[in-house]
């Protein structure tokens, strides 16, 4: 691999983890071979559509769909009350339905659902449905709601007294933050604005139907979660589990916009219950944008307290979260705004109060870096500020607040490896960092910023002491070993990893390594592709399965070779006595000797979790991880005071992954990251139209036209770093890479924007009109008799 | 439904579709070649990118029949018999495609620009994969495997 990917761990006697290895699905990917969901088409397949609400906040008065029923061409229409059982991804807050009962919470909101001979005459159906609605007060600010505390409500409370507008309320305090706050001999206290994005995967969600005579649904979807649709397709549908299969087809992205069932998932399987014809529905691009489930708006005050040295004394939050119009993961988005702040940083004392609002927008979930984006913003540009008022270079000021190895952070989460100061070592070399902070002309600036994330969450969604993944090999006389994994290949390389895992261990080549992934009739349980679990738990449950087959192999081979099990050595595609090269055979030979003595050879291994290793408090046990990356960024930037745009020139990321199994997948990992935490620095914005423009609650801009991704062209020269800290409990010390990174980008960005022009950024997007009204309002500060001068400013004159 | 009369990667294809039908509807659902992709189907995203003429085109806000009578390549039509062209090929040793649904119009934008310069800077790079919106990789890794593929085809 190229130099750029910094330094690395020694191989240790590997041959297979920690090289370049190729994709195993890389060939079909780039041949067009790959089937997504809507490459699939099956015979006699109809094809639906969901009628969808024109109405932010209304009730239904009532549905009638006989004349969509009519038209020629169409087979079935359902609605809302032919599904009438409640779901949510948390199993404690099931407030939504596959298509609306009573009532609908945001244009959008699916209604009813056809399916016709083809997409243009459920189109036209969709037309035919009458429905009348009884409008009601509709909430865009999480403020407004959570103030009406007597209702109106968007949900009925899920207890008497409480507040109907209100998902969820966190107050944790660990430490005595009043007091930190006070021997603070500077204390930094800001507001901050994160504004909602979406993920946009290139691929719209696609799901097909399957129901046969003999009670078997088969449901295929682009879905991250297939255990967990799986699960509540049953329910809701009052369907026997062991009857309904989900497939899930490659997926083309994610990033946790398909991480929970949607309404098209339940719609299909009901439409092809009604007909007894397999039906698809593909969203168009629009309604991904309603769908959502993305990065909540975060209205965020910070106070933050440190000693002359630099050192954190306290930090105090108040955070309201945004949610939209369900709960969907709003529960754990609630407590992570708080509970991940806590690396890589010693916080002596800190307290946190989340409160997460319904509003009549589409609902807010995870988007990459779950819940713990938005507050790595704001606590990372308080310390650029303290760092500044201290005149202590920021990289310095980190470093001094380093919470180390093998520690607990003030919330008792445990911390086992951390390579964070070498991540900063390795921005601070890679960038010239010495030589450009405060250094550069006006106009032109460095920031810097650090991050922590999780790698997987140590409890599953719904309560249950099974592992949390799970995979089985099975051996043929070919030499093939295949793999069934229960996991979700979405891009990030997990198929790969799996084979890469298994290739290690037994010795066995990469091609003679087949992986059955994605689908529930033939694979263990796997949890599903979110909080940055996969590589850790079923890299581990892979070593298990492996290292169970090859002691058999090992025994069937020594047995023939009269020596010891240990002895025998399996490698390179061959079983080789130990100090005896010459004595080898295939590695084909092997499995059948084992075969011969053991019987028809597989082996399944699994991975649970820790579960004594957090606080005994109410919610410790959120944000609870087997291990946790960290990273650091340095963002260079060139500001136009004229305009206000901002070029984002060039980031380094240098992210500590544990050990990078595949170097060229991690870069993969960090430059998709740093790609989208610039995007949201600089581009997105999910918003939504007020009263007075005329349509409240309409999505702004739901095309890939108007809500403005980076092309080539946009987005910057990307380096990354690998730091390896080899986890002592990660599949060959291996830890996360998929969404730590994403963070510093943006306080990187924001910092190295004030470097450039002295202007602070405190609400996101960084487009031209905001930086170009921040430097409007600098300049008349600078003019206003008394007004000090911003510090960038006196030390470079324009 | 119409006849359409399409040569698609080198076979003379003759096909019914529904007037209105694009040149990207037509190929996947007429004609069964699902490599293309719809991301967007209004021009946005470049999912759906195939090369007509040698020139890269968005097939999702292209006509069927303003296809007729031209050349067209897909994802399907790049590799010469059983082996791969090399932008493919470098795709996958250098990681540029995660998610893989950009990736077939990103590889058409590709040899569409090493057919007309076959050493382009990575700036040229940058310029010609300008409409095709990939949201896995950052792009680092797409043009370190078109550089590469262009090292191959032109050393």
């Amino acid at each position: 691999m190229t130099s750029r990917n910094g330094p690395r761990a020694s191989q240790d006697g590997l041959s297979t983890i920690g090289r370049p290895m190729r994709k195993v699905d890389g060939l079909a990917k780039a041949t067009g071979r790959a089937r997504y969901t809507d490459d699939i088409r099956l015979p006699g397949m109809l094809h639906g559509k969901i009628l969808r609400s024109p109405h932010p906040h209304a009730r239904i008065v009532s549905i009638d769909t006989s004349r969509a029923e009519a038209l020629e061409g169409v087979h079935a229409v359902v609605t809302g009350r032919d599904m009438p059982t409640s779901y949510g991804i948390i199993p404690w807050t099931p407030d939504e339905y596959p298509l609306c009962v009573e009532k609908v919470r945001y244009i959008g909101d699916g209604v009813a659902a056809v399916a016709a001979v083809d997409e243009d005459t459920a189109i036209a159906a969709l037309d035919l449905i009458d429905v009348t609605y009884e409008e009601l007060p509709a909430y865009l600010d999480p403020h407004e709601a959570i103030a009406a505390e007597a209702g109106p409500y968007i949900h009925e409370p899920r207890k008497p007294g409480w507040n109907g507008n209100v998902t969820k309320v966190v107050k944790l305090a660990f430490g005595d933050v009043d007091a930190g706050l006070e021997e603070a001999d500077v204390v930094v206290e800001s507001d901050y604005f994160f504004e909602g994005t979406t993920h946009t995967p290139i691929e719209p969600h696609c799901a097909i139907g399957l129901a046969e005579g003999n009670g078997k649904l088969t449901v295929w979807s682009a879905t991250q979660v297939p255990h967990y649709l799986h699960r509540e397709l049953a329910r809701v549908l009052d369907v026997d589990p062991a009857k309904v299969r989900v497939i899930q087809p490659p997926v083309g992205g994610a990033f946790g916009g398909k991480s929970e069932p949607f309404d098209l998932e339940f719609c299909v399987a009901k439409l092809s219950m009604t007909t007894g014809r397999p039906v698809k529905i593909l969203y168009t691009r629009e309604e991904v944008f309603y769908a959502h489930r993305g990065r909540h708006p975060f209205h965020m005050k910070y106070r933050t307290g440190a000693t002359r040295e630099g050192m954190l004394t306290s930090v105090d939050a108040e955070i309201v979260l945004d949610g939209g119009a369900y709960a969907s993961f709003g529960l754990v988005t609630t407590y992570y705004s708080g509970q991940l702040l806590t690396a890589p940083y010693q916080m002596p004392a800190y307290r946190f109060h989340s409160t997460r609002a319904y509003t009549n927008k589409p609902a807010c979930g995870p988007k990459r870096g779950h819940g713990s984006v938005q507050p790595r913003f704001a606590i990372e540009v308080q310390l650029d500020r303290i760092a500044e008022r201290l005149d202590i270079d920021p990289i310095e000021l980190r470093r001094r607040n380093f919470i180390g190895a093998n520690t607990r952070t003030v919330n008792d989460l445990r911390v086992t490896s951390n390579g964070f100061l070498e991540c900063l070592e390795e921005v601070e070399r890679a960038s010239d960092w010495k030589r450009k902070h405060r250094r550069l002309p006006y106009g032109r600036g460095v920031g810097v910023a650090g991050s922590t994330y999780i790698t997987g969450t140590n409890y599953p969604i719904y309560p249950n002491e099974m592992p949390q993944s799970g995979v089985q090999l099975q051996v043929d006389r070919s030499g093939r070993v295949a793999v069934f994994s229960g996991a979700s290949e979405i891009g990030q390389g997990v198929d790969s990893m799996v084979a890469y895992v298994v290739a290690e261990e037994l010795g066995v080549p990469l091609e003679h390594i087949r992986v059955l992934a994605g689908d529930t009739d033939f694979t263990p349980v796997d949890l599903g592709a979110y909080s940055s679990r996969v590589t850790f738990m079923l890299g581990n449950a892979c070593i298990e399965a492996s290292r169970k087959l090859k002691a058999k192999v090992r025994d069937a081979v020594a047995e023939a070779w009269e020596a010891k099990p240990r002895e025998v050595l399996l490698a390179g595609g061959l079983a080789v006595r130990a100090g005896d090269t010459g004595t080898s055979m295939p590695l084909r030979e092997a499995f059948n000797l084992a075969e011969a003595k053991f019987g028809t050879l597989g082996a399944t291994g699994s991975y649970n979790t820790p579960k004594d290793v957090h606080g005994s408090y109410r919610g410790a046990t959120i944000g609870a991880s087997p291990a946790y990356s960290f990273t650091a960024h340095v963002a260079e930037v060139e500001v136009d005071p004229e305009t206000g745009f901002v070029t984002v020139e060039k980031i380094w990321i240098a992210h500590d992954c544990g050990r990078a199994l595949n170097p060229v997948l991690v870069a993969g990992q960090m430059e998709g990251s740093a790609y989208m935490g610039f995007a949201e620095a600089l581009m997105e914005e999910q918003i939504f139209k007020s009263a007075d423009q005329g349509r409240e609650g309409l999505h702004n801009a739901p095309s890939l036209l108007d809500y403005r991704i980076p092309t080539s062209l946009d987005t910057p020269a990307l380096e990354s770093l690998i730091v390896e800290s080899i986890d002592p409990e990660g599949p060959y010390g291996a830890k996360e890479a998929g969404e730590g990174p994403l963070h510093p980008s943006i306080p990187a960005i924001a910092n190295a924007i004030y470097d450039a022009v002295g202007v602070r950024m405190d609400a996101l997007p960084f487009s031209p009109p905001r930086v170009w009204r921040a430097l409007q309002a600098a300049e008349r500060g600078r003019g206003a008799p008394g007004a000090a001068k911003p510090t960038r400013e006196a030390a470079h004159a324009r | 439904m119409e006849v359409v009369r399409l040569r698609v990667n080198g076979d003379e294809r003759v096909c019914g579709v529904p007037a209105h039908y694009t040149l990207l509807e037509t190929l996947r659902y007429g004609l069964g070649l699902t490599g293309s992709k719809q991301g967007c189907d209004k021009g946005d995203c470049g999912a759906c990118t195939v090369i007509v003429d040698g020139r890269a085109i968005l097939s999702c806000i292209t006509p069927v029949w303003e296809a007729e009578g031209r050349e067209v390549r897909t994802v399907e039509g790049l590799a010469n018999g059983t082996e791969t062209h090399p932008v493919q090929d470098e795709f996958d040793l250098n990681g540029a495609a995660q998610c893989g649904f950009c990736t077939p119009g990103i590889l058409c934008s590709s040899v569409a620009l090493l057919d007309r310069n076959p050493s382009p800077t990575r700036e040229e790079i940058r310029t010609a994969l300008a409409g095709n919106l990939c949201r896995c990789t950052g792009y680092e890794k797409i043009y370190d495997a078109v550089e590469a593929a262009a090292a191959r085809l032109d050393p």
